[in-house]
């Protein structure tokens, strides 16, 4: 009886914990609204469009903004050439371009 | 209840038997959650961080493209642009990059005008002449300007330009602008050698953010060659680059569900010949198969809770208080410049839960499925092997 009361006690102090951290968590996040305030502020005026995570290649520093093409150093039978790339998925944007097919039957009159 | 306790207490006296073997067990299992977790609250806080702070950021950008690839768009596309009813100010806006060959940083150089207010989050003011700069927190330490210091750069002729830094952003501010030099957006022109006719990309407001979608496409009418990006297809980039299906989750989740996999088989396949006793003896003792089964599923919730608490703990300790160093050569890759911040400590519940049910169902599942099949068989075949 002993060992089980210790072991469920353990376990109720390890919950409390994490849940603690968790909770601990949410509410700093919520108490930080200034912060976020002045940075949403910097953005405006500095019109950043994104994160300055990754910084050893164009598209990966402006993933937003990034065109389809590898900027540089891309050639025939290339590698991903910058690691960060092997980890962003790409998502291109804003083009319209389409390939359309017609029939020589529908061209005709 | 008294039962349960009992047949508790018998998990607990059965683990405790093979305390090495479930030890290690409970080790690896918090270890694979410990890697689980940490991708998912660092991608999230980082999701967080992007969604709220780029929520501020052009309702449009308009790039121009030629050949396939970005080209600098003509000033004169802005008047075109704030024809269309419901925009309002189209600005053009120049800004480029900066390879320093010594240190191999890339620096991203952005012109701002010349009123602006001040910043909460930067040191000093932002430059008020041509001659001044402010710099993010990365250039700071990685080049070791302060403020009034000369910040000197070479331009498209080799020829020097300098510039006092009048600012400092903050390091809180790191993740938005770690790597940047703000410059005036006349002394950036010069610098780069770039005609007043031409802008690096124009951004658009529009009054009713409603309306955003439909004058992106009525820009990508008028004028062909431009490339719009509204603000949610940004906003949209970054959910995706830190989503379940994004290059980092995968990376990491793949080694660690392989590890997994091993260590619910090994469970799946693997009781013990000492296990198949223990059951035989306790069936022929006159314990009913669902006896059995009540006291491994005890076994296996009392392991997989274990570890699943612990691994979320090691992960929030790994993400929240070091700024998840295992994870960030992930993000980092060959930058020099990568920004040290503190991230938002917010945790997606949601996230939370899923995880505890993609490793704990499967490990019960696991431990249960051979124990009923050895405590469904008859006792003396099972005890005799």
């Amino acid at each position: 009886m002993t060992r089980s009361l210790v072991c469920l006690s353990l376990l109720t102090v390890a919950s409390g914990l994490l849940l603690g951290l968790l909770v601990f968590g949410q509410e700093t996040g919520q108490q930080e609204g200034e912060l976020w305030q002045h940075k949403r502020s910097l953005v405006a005026l500095l019109g950043i469009t994104d994160l300055s995570l990754s910084s050893e290649a164009r598209y990966t520093r402006h993933v937003s903004q990034a065109d389809l093409f590898s900027a540089f150093q891309d050639f025939p039978a290339s590698f991903e050439h910058f690691p960060t790339g092997s980890m962003l998925p790409p998502r291109p944007s804003g083009y319209r371009g389409r390939v359309i097919m017609e029939s020589s039957l529908q061209a005709e009159p | 209840m008294i039962l349960n306790f009992k047949l508790l207490e018998y998990s607990l006296s059965s683990l405790w038997r093979r305390k090495e073997k479930n030890l290690a067990l409970i080790v690896v299992y918090a270890l694979v959650i410990a890697s689980l977790g940490s991708v998912l609250l660092l991608t999230h806080a980082l999701k967080i961080e992007a969604t709220t702070t780029l929520a501020a950021a052009p309702e449009i950008v308009v790039q121009r493209t030629m050949a396939g690839r970005h080209e600098l768009i003509p000033v004169n596309y802005a008047a075109r642009i704030a024809e269309i009813p419901g925009v309002g100010t189209v600005k053009p806006r120049v800004w480029g990059y900066y390879y320093d060959s010594l240190i191999k940083a890339n620096l991203t150089l952005i012109g701002v005008d010349s009123h602006h207010e001040d910043l909460a989050l930067l040191d000093g003011s932002l430059p008020r002449t041509s001659a001044e700069c402010a710099i993010g927190a990365g250039v700071a330490t990685a080049f070791g300007p302060q403020i009034g210091d000369l910040l000197v750069l070479e331009d498209s002729s080799n020829r020097r330009s300098e510039f006092r830094v009048s600012g400092i952003f903050r390091s809180q501010s790191s993740l938005l602008t770690n790597d940047l030099v703000v410059l005036q957006d006349a002394a950036l022109r010069r610098f780069f050698a770039m005609p007043d006719e031409l802008a690096t990309d124009l951004t658009v407001q529009v009054y009713n953010s409603g309306e955003i979608a439909t004058i992106a496409r009525k820009i990508a009418y008028y004028l062909p060659d431009s490339r719009p990006i509204t603000r949610d297809e940004l906003l949209h980039t970054y959910d995706s680059l830190f989503n379940w299906r994004s290059g980092m989750m995968l990376a990491v989740s793949v080694f660690a569900l392989m590890a997994f996999i091993i260590l619910a088989w090994d469970r799946a396949t693997g009781i013990s010949a000492d296990e198949k006793r223990e059951i035989g003896i306790l069936k022929a003792l006159g314990w009913e198969t669902s006896d059995v089964l009540a006291v491994k599923l005890r076994e296996g919730l009392l392991i997989s809770l274990s570890a699943f608490i612990a691994g979320l703990i090691l992960a929030w300790v790994h993400v929240f208080l070091y700024g998840a160093p295992l994870l960030m050569p992930l993000l980092k890759g060959w930058s020099v410049l990568f920004p040290e911040f503190e991230l938002a400590r917010v945790v997606d519940l949601y996230q939370i839960v899923v995880l505890g049910f993609v490793t704990i169902v499967p490990y019960l599942a696991c431990t249960l499925i051979p124990a009923w099949k050895t405590a469904s068989a008859d006792p003396d075949e099972v005890m005799r092997g």
